[in-house]
């Protein structure tokens, strides 16, 4: 039972290690990689702090070994910010409306809202609370999270829109 | 938080992964979406030696397809994405107002509705739902393939009649009756949660008169629950309040839950009945006819 070689892309960095097969994604992304971003929380798959993308989907990187990973694309919350550093929507918008207040579930609900406006880039309130029920906030009564994510859809709408 | 040592397999067949499904007996498990088989593992509930991933496999990835009067859906097809078949939830709608209850947007992208199916949770809401559809569950194995009707297939928790060295591939559901009204209705106490009880229904009628009718219920025994009898009760018999008592309390008669978290047994048992009630409900508003 001994290492595994693994590649996978994250953040757009191809990375090679040796590893375990029973190392849980968020350990090798946060131990190997040093990507702390993504938070572990409950380690049962319920809590959404370790959320990732995994090949364009949103999971969770504690219910996910490392093995099954292997050539996969995965983008962190480290991945989300425009190259340049400065903020992408989201993180702006969470700063403005307050969309946190001790900031562990901030990393999985920014990457997980990342990926719901790319599936649904007008949604509802409604559709915004069912998009990240799989992420828990124990703050703020998810109130301004939700007014941060539609905020920032709002944006990326008004930037897409000019754009074109 | 961290399970035991494996080795890891990722077979590109079903022929490989029957090969080593043999090769390694009870000291291998296959693996799909992993939501239920890793937290068990995590929980050393479950201890492989190997493990063999699924992922590569083609032809468990075969999607969801017409074949032959009936719909065919490859194990691998994760909730997600039964839930984006436009033509599924047409045809029948009901596998995707159970599939949206399940869990959350995460776990859906990995949970497929092979394991929902094969692992024999009680909680998992799909086999009721397949109960309910009269299933048939395509296994392969080293004898070829056969198919097993859902409503035999769950004989106690986490065991089921797929057998030794076989593989759960794809399931095969017969098309609904034309205008027919379904519903999966669902009590849990948050989002994520398994059902305090949870009951499908399908039905036709003609006017009010029910002429085909199915009800199976969830997570109030140790196996999901065909209730075969609330079932025939609404058959011929106009759907009145005086009918649906019958059928309802027929269905809380077979219920056999455990007193947990989710509350006592005889709540439950209320519970299921009130589910089979609004499901009923909803189902004949639902139905054409």
């Amino acid at each position: 039972m001994g290492k595994m070689h693994v590649k996978l892309t994250v953040n757009g960095r191809a990375v090679e290690a040796l590893a375990e097969p029973r190392t849980l994604l968020i350990h090798f992304l946060r131990e190997n990689l040093d990507l702390t971003g993504a938070h572990i929380g409950c380690e049962t798959s319920h809590c959404g702090a370790c959320t990732v993308d995994l090949d364009g989907k949103s999971v969770k990187s504690c219910t996910v070994f490392v093995a099954q990973a292997n050539g996969a694309d995965i983008v962190t919350i480290e991945g989300i910010a425009h190259a340049d550093g400065t903020l992408h929507a989201l993180q702006e918008a969470f700063r403005q409306h307050h969309g946190l207040q001790c900031g562990f579930c901030t990393p999985g609900m920014i990457t997980r809202a990342w990926r719901l406006l790319q599936e649904n880039p007008n949604p509802t309130e409604e559709e915004v609370r069912y998009g990240i029920s799989g992420n828990l906030c124990r703050c703020t009564g998810y109130q301004n999270i939700v007014k941060a994510v539609l905020a920032a859809a709002h944006e990326l709408s008004a930037v897409k829109e000019a754009a074109e | 938080m961290i399970p035991a040592s494996f080795d890891y397999h990722r077979p590109a067949s079903v022929a490989e992964a029957l090969s080593l499904v043999a090769k390694f007996g009870d000291e291998g498990r296959v693996v799909a979406g992993g939501h239920s088989l890793i937290p068990m593992m995590k929980l050393r509930m479950a201890n492989p030696q190997h493990l063999i991933d699924l992922r590569d496999v083609a032809e468990l990835k075969a999607g969801i397809r017409d074949d032959g009067g009936t719909t065919l859906i490859g194990a691998l097809v994760t909730q997600a994405e039964l839930i984006a078949d436009e033509s599924l939830a047409r045809s029948c709608p009901i596998l995707r107002e159970a599939a949206l209850q399940i869990a959350d947007p995460q776990i859906r992208n990995c949970g497929t509705v092979g394991g929902n199916v094969a692992n024999g949770d009680p909680g998992n809401d799909m086999p009721a739902v397949m109960m309910a559809l009269d299933a048939r569950f395509v296994v392969e194995g080293p004898d070829g393939t056969e198919e097993l009707p859902a409503r035999g297939f769950y004989q106690a928790a986490y065991f089921t009649s797929l057998g030794d060295n076989r593989i759960l591939t794809a399931i095969r559901i017969p098309h609904p009756p034309t205008g027919h009204g379904a519903a999966y209705v669902k009590q849990k106490r948050k989002i994520g949660d398994y059902a305090t009880a949870a009951a499908a229904v399908l039905l036709t009628r003609t006017g009010d008169r029910c002429t085909f009718a199915s009800i199976a219920l969830t997570n109030v025994a140790d196996t999901p629950l065909f209730a075969e009898e609330a079932s025939r009760i609404l058959v011929g018999c106009t759907l009145d309040a005086a009918t649906i008592d019958r059928a309802v309390a027929a269905a809380e008669a077979i219920t056999r839950p455990s007193s947990d978290g989710r509350g006592p047994a005889r709540f439950r048992t209320k519970v299921a009945g009130q589910m089979v009630r609004r499901a009923i409900a909803t189902a004949k508003a639902r139905a054409s006819g």
